[in-house]
């Protein structure tokens, strides 16, 4: 019997970060059980794209019920099979337990970490089969593409987008209404859309879980601004290092094809949009507009100076609409449910929903999307589950290379486009890094703008040289050779570069140094005049650690593992570290047994 | 199910639509609406009983029948004296429990109970009021 119906879905999350920690091993494995227990014309498995919940991935979640396991081993499958999708008892050992109160929760839904979000980019990543477009037309996709081109006039959509608010997703924040608009309005009579997937700041994975998980959200999103532009040809610009991404997206648009929904006469309206890929190969600097097109056009991937804007004179001089992967996300939404039901969410000038990636020092890494105007506070410590460890706060970290540090005594900001601004770090395309009192802002403003720095293009002086020069400058900071005046002389160069440089890169590259130095330039003032790092990061910096004798066991665990052979001592009694070898790496305090070793 | 079935394209919002509704009864597993609740009991006794072909032949009149209903299990409720049980709750009513089931009942209990609301009193072993367990 050809059976569709099925008693039970197993949705196997295959997002890269689940892939990594071993989906692909469980879905064998769940294969091979369901079919030792005859069940696999009862139970059905499903392959998802990124539920968030990174941090204990690979996840299961379990139809009709909706119950989630979570870091799930092959080992673990024969039980699931037989207790669960057999005998209907769930597995409680693989439920999620929150990590204040230790309770097992059965239902996804309930778990704080999804309590406080509010999913519409996200809504079917990890809830359909991004591989299969008859599931994404069941949940009623592709119909607000079939309304707007079928029902709307291409200034009708153009207007709805206008009144939801939608601003950029990438991180610069423009009215995306205003920008459809400009496209639609400049002569010409070949256009392009195009989108910006080039996700390049450093622990982000906001539009590859996207891509991954809903393709078609964003294919759909194109075809609608396309028509309202008046473009009729497409590319998603999407780096080579996102394999996975760049399959599904290959198979939806494959898939939606066949369908007539890309291609000709689109809901026999007359309407044309042909979508392609293009693989960049993943320099930073293309994910800024002017050199994305120049390498879609086969040019180096470098910058040019705007005006003229995309808008005007974009890919191969025609007039061209980039957006980011979650700015197309939104438009489905907009479109079907009407720019009312967008707009009622958010701030005032910031409306919707965003998605971040929360990381660093925090319980609860993962993909989140939250309505704008939520706080610091509820992002982190509820949804986030608090700092690891149980350690203090100390900063966050937002908008990649190109944002800034907000301490704790923010962390009660509603936070949208305007908020971050004004507190000198930005939205960006959605990074978020937790840091706890261990970490060394001097530090932290160094490893991004080595990252800026060695991605910058070379194209502007300012860029290419400032950023050199600023960098040597932290370095040698760190190292201990701080000189007087080397803080200012940061700030000075700081702000030549955001003056004058050619692109978003280099005017945004000093931002991580200037909002380090606006809240903690204690931090920067004791690693110069002290010469003395306060988190004790900085190698060069600093103190020796010592052994308090009284608390000392004389286990030797400390002597074992110092790397340079500075702690001297007989076994069960008291250790000594030797200040003049010591290097202060840290590696005695962590491995001693009774907290006898502090930094001196 | 796949695209891949599909040769024509779609000439219209209507026929998407229509395309929907008929991909949409797939994907009525992960949604929570309120819908009738068939439950078996499968702790090692009702699976002694024959709960598994009671399963499958709700399963078989489900599909033949196009009726849209949530199928879980449940474990030994205590009563393995009177497995298979299977117990229908319809939205806003009581729970039954069916005892003492062989294949050709259920049937019965899916025509006359989820489809036509009227409870098949011959085989009722036990009945729980709303807001119960």
């Amino acid at each position: 019997m050809d059976q569709t119906i099925y008693r039970s879905h197993v949705l196997i999350c295959t997002g890269t970060g689940c892939v990594s920690s071993g989906s692909r091993d469980i879905k064998v494995k769940l294969e091979d059980e369901l079919a030792k227990y005859d069940l696999t014309n009862e139970v059905k498995i499903v392959e998802t794209g990124c539920h968030g919940f990174c941090e204990k991935g690979p996840i299961m979640i379990v139809y009709p019920e909706g119950v989630f396991y979570c870091q799930v081993k092959p080992e673990d499958v024969e039980e699931i099979v037989e207790e669960h999708l057999l005998k209907g008892r769930i597995v409680d050992r693989l439920l999620f337990k929150e990590p204040l109160t230790e309770e097992s929760i059965p239902s996804y839904k309930q778990i704080d970490f999804y309590k406080k979000q509010k999913r519409i980019v996200l809504s079917n990543c990890g809830r359909i089969d991004p591989e299969n477009i008859d599931e994404y037309i069941a949940i009623g996709g592709y119909e607000a593409a079939g309304k707007a081109i079928t029902e709307m006039t291409p200034q009708e959509v153009i207007d709805e987008v206008k009144e939801s608010g939608l601003r950029g997703r990438g991180g610069g924040g423009f009215p995306t209404g205003l920008k459809w608009q400009f496209t639609h309005d400049a002569e010409g009579d070949k256009k392009y859309i195009i989108c910006n997937a080039d996700e390049g700041d450093p622990g982000a994975f906001m539009d590859r879980s996207v891509l991954e998980g809903d393709p078609h959200r964003v294919i759909e999103g194109m075809i609608i601004a396309a028509y309202a532009i008046g473009a009729d040809e497409g590319y998603v610009y999407v780096r080579a290092e996102y394999p996975l991404a760049i399959k599904r997206l290959e198979k939806a648009i494959a898939q939606a094809e066949e369908y007539g929904l890309l291609g000709e006469d689109l809901f026999g309206s007359g309407f044309n949009f042909k979508l392609h890929i293009k693989k960049g190969a993943g320099a930073f600097v293309c994910g800024e507009e002017t050199a994305l097109m120049a390498s879609i056009e086969g040019k180096r991937g470098m910058p040019r100076p705007r005006p003229p804007y995309p808008a005007q004179k974009g890919l191969w001089g025609k007039p061209t609409n980039i957006n980011n992967v979650e700015t197309y996300a939104n438009v489905p939404y907009i479109i079907k449910e009407g720019a009312k039901a967008f707009n009622s969410i958010g701030t005032e000038n910031s409306k919707g929903t965003k998605v971040f990636a929360l990381t660093g020092k925090i319980n609860n890494t993962g993909l989140v999307e939250v309505p704008m105007g939520i706080t610091l506070r509820e992002i982190i410590f509820d949804i986030g589950g608090g700092l690891t460890k149980g350690k203090k706060f100390k900063a966050v970290q937002t908008g990649g290379p190109s944002g800034g540090c907000i301490p704790a005594e923010y962390l009660d900001l509603p936070i949208d486009y305007d908020s971050l601004k004004e507190v000198g770090a930005m939205m960006g395309s959605g990074g978020m890094v937790v840091m706890d009192e261990g970490t060394c802002m001097v530090d932290v403003a160094r490893f991004f703008l080595n990252f800026t720095q060695s991605e910058s293009c070379g194209k502007c002086t300012p860029c290419r040289e400032g950023t050199k020069r600023m960098l040597e400058i932290l370095n040698r900071i760190c190292a201990g050779e701080g000189k007087e005046g080397d803080i200012d002389l940061l700030e000075n160069l700081a702000h030549h570069i955001k003056d004058t440089a050619l692109c978003g890169l280099g005017q945004t590259a000093p931002n991580p140094v200037l909002s380090t130095i606006r809240y903690f330039r204690d931090e920067y003032e004791a690693h110069v005049q002290d010469k003395k790092c306060p988190a004790g990061v900085c190698q060069g910096l600093a103190a020796a650690y010592v052994i308090d004798e009284a608390v000392c066991v004389g286990c030797g665990m400390c002597a074992k593992n110092c790397p340079v052979d500075a702690i001297s001592g007989k076994p069960k009694e008291s250790y000594r570290i030797d200040p003049d070898l010591c290097i202060s790496c840290g590696a005695c305090a962590e491995k001693c047994p009774v907290d006898a070793i502090s930094q001196g | 199910m796949s695209c891949t079935e599909v040769t024509d394209k779609l000439k219209s919002l209507a026929e998407l639509r229509e395309l929907r509704e008929k991909l949409q009864k797939e994907m009525a597993t992960r949604s929570d609406s309120d819908k009738p609740k068939l439950i078996v009991g499968m702790g090692t006794c009702g699976i002694a009983a024959g709960a598994r072909n009671i399963l499958k032949a709700i399963l078989e009149e489900v599909e033949k029948r196009k009726i849209d209903v949530t199928i879980t299990q449940t474990g030994c409720i205590g009563m393995c004296e009177k497995e298979p049980l299977l117990d229908v709750k319809l939205p806003g009513k009581e729970r039954i429990t069916y005892g003492n089931l062989k294949v050709e009942d259920v049937k019965r209990i899916i025509v006359e109970h989820v489809i036509n609301g009227k409870i098949v009193e011959d085989l009722v072993v036990g009945r729980l009021e709303e807001g119960g367990i």
